[in-house]
């Protein structure tokens, strides 16, 4: 019996219930396109998801949402992103961040979501350089959309700040949240992380991760958008050059007028057809990989001694951010501490959590046999928590190591198997598509390896693609 | 459609897509995006939903069309005229 074309044909398939694939569809719903998300997965999230165990609740990710900037401010990606979806702002919950801190050998630079405590700190122990910082931060906020495209963010630093220290020490938040590729960063995209952080600022969910992915479902259900979970896609169908359908890891095909995929550019290309060592496909995996420990600690951190709500720490006067050579880098991570929010009053997290980052070898992490893995994890799990408390002066390792009830880790290798990201890089491909375009018609690329990651930049890219290539477009 | 009618359905769509501008004083002759804060994302909205509530088509080389609401008065009485035919 022949089904019905109408259950199989839709205006767009979109590969990814995360960040960028949920905004996409909701946009897509919104005006009436027919428009199906597939999600390999049994939970929506991708690379920001959540899991419990042995009933705590956990986020993957979830550091800081960033872009966060004050209920009716204008004119920035997240109100813009919320106005776009028709979120209202409460529905994500978004409470600032108190105060966080880059942490290096003798300066420390602490900042908050209002940029004046950053210019202070600069002032302060960066005697001279003060100047030469206003006119930095100026020519950021003055640049031109785009403005900066293949040009090395090192080399304007280098122009711009005399200071080297001062240098390293801004480029450590940058980097660690939203840099794919090593040791430096094109200048364009330096220039939007630096609002997202420095200008914009940090924000939370009491919740977590699961108010914002239930905002987007909630809004996506509401337009009308559907959706399949534990749904992998094994191929797109290309036929002639152009993108015509997708064949599911059951056989079942689907057809559509486009296609967007959220699963990366390496990715969708084998997805395309292409092997896993063809050379194409190899030279643009992400080659940073991270990994993170989570402690559960049975006091509110504040009490341990723990002020902050995110360090960004490096050992030595220069950063380090490369691929790692050993199982982790320890030289330099972020701490996060998301109790350390601004929440209503009365309201707190019921446990205290303590998370550190690092950079970690996919390779090593793959290699290990799966007892051989559970020991690597027992062993680097101490390891980087000591190395982070270095930079939290005043708190006391003992009494955080007496006050952790619970500890859980994840590695590139928990990365690749959860989100089918090659080379477990969260932050993707080293060559971005800021068009979206793949160089196959009708199949367009949203999310990390468009260029804008984290979580408002995936969502931010999810709009701007569906905007761009299908509404824009008109119906086919 | 009068031109007055067609300000006010201009006017209604951007309280939808934008419910936290206030519109209780915009000068017709000015353009929109002087007045308020509105993006390029938001201009789509306004195109997207004239689509959606009227079937009126507004093609991108014409989106400059819609900068005043004395503007888009002008350029879109005549395509509600059309739909409405
Ligand atoms: C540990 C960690 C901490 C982070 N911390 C922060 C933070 O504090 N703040 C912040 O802003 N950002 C943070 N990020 C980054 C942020 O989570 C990502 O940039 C963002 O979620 C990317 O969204 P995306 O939609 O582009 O991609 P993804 O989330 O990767 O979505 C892609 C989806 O596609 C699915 N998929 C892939 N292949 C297929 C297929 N063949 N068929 C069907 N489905 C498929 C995947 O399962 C996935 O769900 C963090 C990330 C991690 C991993």
């Amino acid at each position: 019996m022949e089904t019905d074309r109408g259950d199989r044909h839709f205006d767009t398939i979109i590969i990814g219930c995360g960040m960028a694939g949920l905004a996409a569809g909701i946009r897509l719903a919104m005006y009436d396109r027919k428009v199906l998300i597939l999600e390999k997965h049994s939970i929506p999230g991708g690379l920001n998801s959540f899991y419990s165990i042995a009933g705590r609740k956990f986020d993957v990710g979830l550091h800081a949402v960033t872009n966060v900037v004050p209920p009716g401010h204008k004119g920035t990606p997240l109100p813009s992103l919320l106005r776009q979806l028709r979120i209202p702002r409460d529905a994500f919950d978004l409470n600032p961040q108190r105060s966080s801190r880059i942490a290096f050998p003798g300066a420390d630079l602490r900042f908050t979501n209002s940029f004046g405590l950053l210019e202070e700190e600069v002032d302060r122990q960066f005697p001279g350089q003060i100047e030469a910082f206003r006119r930095f931060r100026k020519r950021i906020l003055e640049a031109s959309p785009g403005e900066g495209t293949g040009v090395s963010s090192r080399g304007i630093l280098a122009e711009s700040l005399p200071d080297p220290l001062l240098r390293e020490m801004l480029l450590c938040p940058i980097m660690y949240y939203g840099a794919s590729t090593a040791h430096d960063i094109d200048f364009s995209l330096f220039v939007t992380l630096w609002k997202s952080v420095f200008e914009e600022g940090f924000g939370r969910p009491l919740a977590g991760i699961r108010t914002i992915i239930r905002a987007l479902l909630d809004r996506y259900r509401e337009v009308g958008g559907t959706r399949r979970m534990k749904c992998g896609v094994r191929r797109i169908l290309v036929d002639e050059g152009i993108a015509c359908g997708v064949e599911l890891e059951d056989g079942e095909e689907l057809t559509a007028d486009r296609i967007i995929s959220t699963a990366g550019e390496p990715e969708t290309r084998i997805l395309c057809g292409a092997g896993e060592e063809d050379p194409a496909v190899q030279e643009n995996i992400g080659r940073l990989a991270f990994a993170e420990t989570i402690s559960i600690l049975s006091r509110q951190p504040e009490e341990l001694g723990i002020k902050d709500t995110i360090v960004f720490f490096n050992d030595s006067p220069l950063f380090h951010y490369e691929q790692a050579a050993s199982d982790i880098d320890l030289r330099s991570g972020v701490i996060c501490c998301p109790n350390n929010y601004a929440y209503p009053e009365g309201t707190s997290l019921d446990e205290g959590i303590l998370r550190v980052t690092t950079i970690a070898s996919y390779e090593n992490w793959t290699a290990y046999s799966q007892p051989d893995y559970e020991e690597a994890k027992e062993r680097w799990f101490s390891r980087m928590v000591e190395s982070a408390l270095n930079f939290l002066p005043g708190v006391d390792p003992e009494l955080i190591r007496s006050s952790t009830v619970f500890r859980d880790m994840f590695t590139p290798r928990t990365v690749r198997k959860y989100t089918g990201r090659l080379g477990g890089a969260i932050y993707g491909a080293g060559r971005k598509s800021p068009d979206g375009t793949t160089g196959v018609e009708n199949l367009f690329l949203a999310g990390t390896d468009q260029g804008l990651l984290g979580i408002v930049g995936a969502m931010f890219s999810g709009v701007t693609i569906a905007n761009r290539h299908v509404l824009m477009a008109g119906r086919k | 459609m009068t031109k007055e009618e067609c300000k006010q359905v201009v006017l209604d769509i951007i309280a939808e897509i934008a419910p936290d501008e206030d519109l209780s004083n915009i000068s017709p002759d000015v353009r929109l995006r002087d007045q308020l804060d509105l993006d390029s994302m938001d201009f789509l909205d306004i195109v997207m939903e004239l689509r959606k509530q009227y079937g009126i088509e507004v093609p991108e080389e014409d989106y400059p069309q819609l900068a005043s609401l004395d503007s888009c008065a002008e350029y879109l009485t005549p395509k509600f005229k059309e739909v409405s035919a």
